[in-house]
């Protein structure tokens, strides 16, 4: 801190504001430095640790994922052999077992990431909306809304297991037996009903985020737009079509990026729901991956399958803010 | 982002911007009215099936659902600690959730402030960077990770590997790249004006950083650093790898007590209540800053 | 831009030396005498939870210590860990000195090399080969090779059946074949009762019956050398028949096609279910409060005839092995403590604990392991347990296939038809999901 200090009473009246490197050429060389430097020094911790956890990992994995890593090998990585590119030809090949399983499980992904960040977002805008207005009881209700969030992962899941129980469960208890609904209790953790049971629980534990980030953007809308659009006779409902979702726009640009990136890499929900081998019908992922390198040991092909899907989030990540951003400017980030 | 410093918003206590002077048509007010009450039941639902089951004998549990307990009991309550050893997973997950949203938030303060207050050099490329590891499969790194770990170990005499160390380590850099991206759009919303103020006055450049703008984006940094514990309090998958007897946390303890040769419900909901009240009750109390900063922070 | 592309080449650089030295791993040499102090013993869930475990052998150890001055640390690994951290330990070589295995994964668990080897030397050095029971040894490794654990704990499955209610149906004994047991069963299935509990989505068990239904059908899962052949004729009326108890017999609920987590045996224990085929069910029944002469217990039914080898064999080598991790810096005292939790002292109070079978046989003739229970179990050891397949896909072959049944229950119990077809098919696919060495 006292050098610091000492700089910049040397370099008297600097200004920090986007200090372009054309602007601070002068003699004091020194200060020049330091203040150049400084901005690396701050970053240097958050990017030690990226590339520690994460950036050196992943390029080992890509490395990984060119070598047949079986359980013969893994005890000294150094003999297993490079395997070119079978990896991954093992995993593209739809029509064989591996392959399709993998595309099975792709789709099966995708469907359920676009149908739960949907109706995350769907639930989470209404809510946020029709809360926008004061009324009694409105903190209550906000703080009750935002403990599924808060709750973690493996409590909440856990719960939803013991509510999907085919013979003990609540929900064939509500169904079944007090509704009728049904004509014999359901099966929920195993089978094809998996998949809408995965989709309610990540649809209940992710909404609150959705409706956090709408809130938030709602108190930036500023009020004089909503007086201008009442004095020109503009409705509730049209004020809501004209106002509120286009100013939220920026917004749900971040929000869904967010959502899907999470929704398409979670791990912990279908795991603690379904355990270490998902049913077919909610076979996500990234517990296929997990499956594919844990249970069978072939850290390759597992390594072979996250690294195509890294690539798919990264194409679709960039199209993404490609499209969106076109016509807003992004600033940074 | 811009940061066109205009007002110095006390973001945490504006109230609701006042729609409309007219009152509402009752289309909105009934649809309202239907659908948060929908909406409170299917958020009610499983908190409630929570806190019963954890006051039921073991009969209720292990038979037909029953919406009324036929009994309370706090039994649960007790038996937990020793069915499990729940108190010391729980000091390690308090110690590890703690000291990784600490470090997160510290580093994230760092990088925000270079990113917000300085133009440089790979400045763009850096944030990229930091936003994109948020793509990455946790499966892919898992297992090199937990490599580089053992060899850091094997080399420097410094256990990463199965300690809370490497735990935390890891987690931090889980909640980081949000946590400066956010931090980034909030430090924007902090006027230059107070800095350049502060550095006439003869602060250092973090000088300025802690007297003014660190003071004017506490609902920013508390924000950070809920989502940052939450983060670490709830992981699985590292957990599971990276942990042992000693040092395992709570996501992954409670496994425990499902392993068992009975499946003792009333236990499991019990132990998932005790190890969730922290986490909601904190954030159900910071919950005002956290929608101040994200109002000023990531939603910008 | 120029820094940041010097940047990012240090930034790879760093990368792939790391790289470089991760790919040392495990490599270390073979263990060494280094710390002669310590020990880690990693013991497996064998009791009714791991609190009670540590309880168990908690003084055991500190036997061990005493007379050794070797400090033992203990961790009971839950079973839902133990493959995993085995795995991570085996790819890091900073693993526990001496560990439980499932004996199923002992083949697996062999091919990766991480595992001492039980050559002779070693053997002699706990007392000999001959100590143990020969039909036990078959579930330590592949055949030809030395074994890479030796056995712990013994167990085979019995049908343990509940004596009341088979007496309010007017059965008056044990089935012996499946078609008693399906007659039985029928019997038994009314009024919210049923005949028989499984546990459909554990793939494990699902294994294990399905390999005894094999045998019946005098089928295997793998070829004479080694490959993976699950779509024969054999084995495919073996898993159909399996889940037939369900699908077609209907004398198991469908609910058990969700169960994973022992729930058949509480379910025995409530007097749901009249039947199961377990293990060794004795301490689990009591700790749920059924006591001993509430139930039978018998063999496992067979297709005709009486148990025995070949076709009339009925139940797995079931039990647990304990093996030094190769990488261990104390393999004297490693070796050591095996021969301690070995020796028929030890082995009769821990088996008695656990209420399994010592594979030792001057343990096993001992008169606590006499009990009608045990009586049965020690004869299917001896005379109708075949050893589930030792090959290297061992552990590859329990998913694939243990999931492709639990399939089948999600099928039977949602109502869909189980067909010769439809199992042929869920076995091709999990056929080609094995390695193809």
């Amino acid at each position: 801190m006292t050098t610091t200090t000492a700089a910049s009473a040397e370099s008297g009246e600097r200004t920090v504001r986007k200090s372009s490197p054309g602007a601070a050429r002068g003699p004091r060389r020194t200060g020049r430095i330091k203040r150049i430097g400084l901005p690396y020094l701050l970053l240097l911790p958050a990017l030690v640790l990226e590339l520690l956890v994460h950036l050196v990992p992943m390029v080992i994995g890509i490395v990984m994922s060119f070598k047949e890593l079986t359980q013969f090998y893994i005890r000294d990585w150094g003999t297993a052999p490079w395997a070119g590119f079978d990896n991954y030809s093992v995993s593209v090949h739809f029509d064989e077992p591996v392959g399709e399983a993998l595309l099975h499980s792709f789709f099966v992904t995708i469907a359920f990431t676009l149908l739960s960040v949907g109706l995350c977002w769907l639930i989470g805008t209404a809510a946020a909306i029709y809360m926008q207005d004061n009324f009694v009881g409105r903190g209550v209700l906000r703080a009750l809304f935002l403990v599924p969030y808060a709750l973690p992962v493996y409590a909440a899941v856990i719960t939803w297991v013991f509510m999907f129980q085919h013979d003990n469960g609540l929900v064939n208890h509500v169904l079944h037996d007090q509704l009728h609904l049904t004509d014999k209790p359901s099966f929920w953790l195993i089978g094809d009903n998996s998949f809408y049971a995965l989709l309610v629980v990540s649809v209940w534990k992710g909404w609150p985020f959705a409706f956090l980030i709408v809130m938030a953007g709602l108190q930036n809308i500023p009020g004089e737009l909503y007086e201008a659009a009442a004095l020109d006779g503009a409705g509730v409902w049209q004020q809501l079509r004209r106002i509120t979702l286009p100013s939220l726009r920026p917004v749900n640009q971040v929000l869904v990026l967010v959502l899907f990136l999470w929704t398409f890499n979670d791990f912990n929900t279908p795991f603690v729901l379904f355990g270490r081998t998902a049913p077919d019908a909610a076979d996500l992922i990234s517990v296929h991956i997990y499956q594919a390198s844990f249970v069978t040991w072939n850290f390759g092909t597992g390594s072979a399958m996250s690294v195509l899907l890294l690539l798919f989030l990264l194409v679709v990540t960039g199209a993404y803010l490609l499209l969106t951003s076109r016509g807003r400017k992004t600033a940074d980030v | 982002m811009s940061s066109t410093s205009t007002t110095i918003r006390s973001a945490g206590a504006r109230s609701a911007t006042p729609r409309s002077p007219m009152a509402p048509p009752r289309s909105f007010l009934w649809s309202r009215r239907i659908f948060l009450t929908l909406l409170t039941g299917f958020v009610l639902v499983p908190v409630y099936v929570m806190v019963s089951s954890s006051l039921k004998p073991l009969a209720d549990v292990s038979g037909k659902f029953r919406w009324v307990p036929s009994g309370l009991t706090l039994r649960p309550y007790i038996d937990i600690w020793s069915t499990v050893p729940l108190a010391r997973y729980f000091v390690n997950s308090l110690i590890v959730a703690g000291a990784a949203t600490a470090c997160s938030v510290v580093i994230a303060v760092f990088s925000a402030y270079a990113v917000s207050r300085y133009n440089f050099r790979g400045k763009r490329v850096f944030t990229v960077t930091v936003l994109s590891t948020q793509m990455f499969p946790g499966i892919l790194f898992l297992l090199p990770l937990f490599l580089i770990y053992v060899n850091i170990g094997n080399a420097t005499g410094i256990a990463l590997f199965g300690s809370r160390g490497g735990l935390i380590l890891t987690y931090l850099t889980f909640s980081l790249p949000f946590s400066i991206w956010m931090l980034i759009g909030y430090f924007d919303s902090v006027p230059r004006d107070l800095d350049e103020a502060a550095l006439v006055d003869g602060c250092g450049p973090l000088g300025a950083l802690f007297r003014v703008v660190v003071p004017a984006a506490i609902p920013g940094i508390v924000a950070v650093a809920v989502y940052a514990f939450m983060t670490a309090w709830g992981e699985v998958l590292f957990a599971s790898v990276m942990t042992n007897d000693a040092t395992r946390t709570l996501a992954v303890g409670l496994q425990g007590y499902s392993t068992l040769n009975d499946v003792y419900w009333n236990q499991i909901m019990a132990a998932s209540l005790v190890v969730s009240v922290p986490v909601v009750a904190g954030f159900l109390l910071l919950q005002r800053y956290l929608v101040a900063g994200l109002t000023a922070g990531a939603v910008k | 831009m120029r820094r940041i592309r010097a940047a990012a080449a240090g930034a790879v650089t760093i990368s792939l030396l790391t790289a470089a030295t991760a790919c040392g791993g495990g490599s270390s040499s073979g263990g060494s005498n280094a710390s002669p102090k310590t020990l880690t013993y990693w013991a497996s869930n064998q009791g009714a939870s791991i609190e009670i475990d540590k309880k168990v052998l908690g003084p055991e150890i500190a036997k061990f210590e005493k007379d050794t001055g070797i400090k033992v640390k203990l961790e009971v690994v839950p079973w839902t860990d133990l493959l995993n951290r085995i795995l991570t330990a085996t790819t890091s070589g900073q693993g526990p000195d001496v560990l439980n295995i499932g004996n199923s994964w002992s083949a697996s668990l062999q091919a990766t090399g991480a595992l001492l080897p039980w050559d002779a030397k070693n053997f002699a050095k706990i007392g000999g080969k001959d100590r143990f029971v020969d039909s036990v040894l078959g579930s330590t490794g592949a055949e030809g090779k030395d074994p890479a654990a030796v056995p712990l704990y013994s167990m085979s499955y019995a049908l343990y059946y509940n004596k009341k209610m088979f007496a309010d149906a007017g059965i008056a004994g044990p089935p012996a074949t499946w078609d008693e047991l399906i007659a039985d069963g029928k019997k038994l299935s009314k009024g919210g009762k049923w005949g028989l509990g499984a546990e459909g989505s554990n793939p494990a068990e699902n294994i294990h019956h399905a390999f005894v239904f094999a045998k019946q059908h005098g089928a295997d899962f793998f070829t004479a050398d080694g490959k993976a052949d699950f779509t024969s004729d054999g084995v495919v009326s073996a898993v159909k028949q399996y889940v037939d108890l369900m699908a077609k017999d209907k004398i198991i609920a469908p609910g058990n096609a969700e169960y994973a987590q022992n729930q058949s045996v509480s379910d025995f224990a409530k007097g749901k279910n009249a039947m199961l085929l377990w293990q060794s069910a004795v301490a689990n029944l009591k700790s749920q409060g059924m006591s001993e002469d509430a139930y039978g217990i018998a063999p496992v039914p067979v297709q005709s005839g009486a148990p025995g080898t070949g076709t009339n064999v009925n139940s797995m080598v079931a039990g647990i092995n304990v093996a030094v991790f190769k990488n261990s810096k104390n393999l004297d005292g490693a070796t050591k403590f095996v021969k301690f939790l070995t020796s028929d002292a030890e082995q009769k109070i821990l088996n008695e604990a656990y209420t399994t079978i010592p594979p030792i046989k001057t343990a096993q003739t001992d008169t606590a392991f006499n009990s009608p229970s045990n009586a049965v179990i020690k004869d299917t050891l001896a005379k109708s347990a075949a050893s589930l397949p030792q090959v290297a896909d061992e552990s590859q072959f329990e998913t694939a296939v243990g999931t492709a049944i639990k399939g089948l229950f999600a099928d039977a119990a949602g109502g869909r038809a189980v067909t010769t077809a439809s199992v042929k098919a869920a076995l091709e696919k999990a056929q080609q999901q094995m390695p193809k060495k």
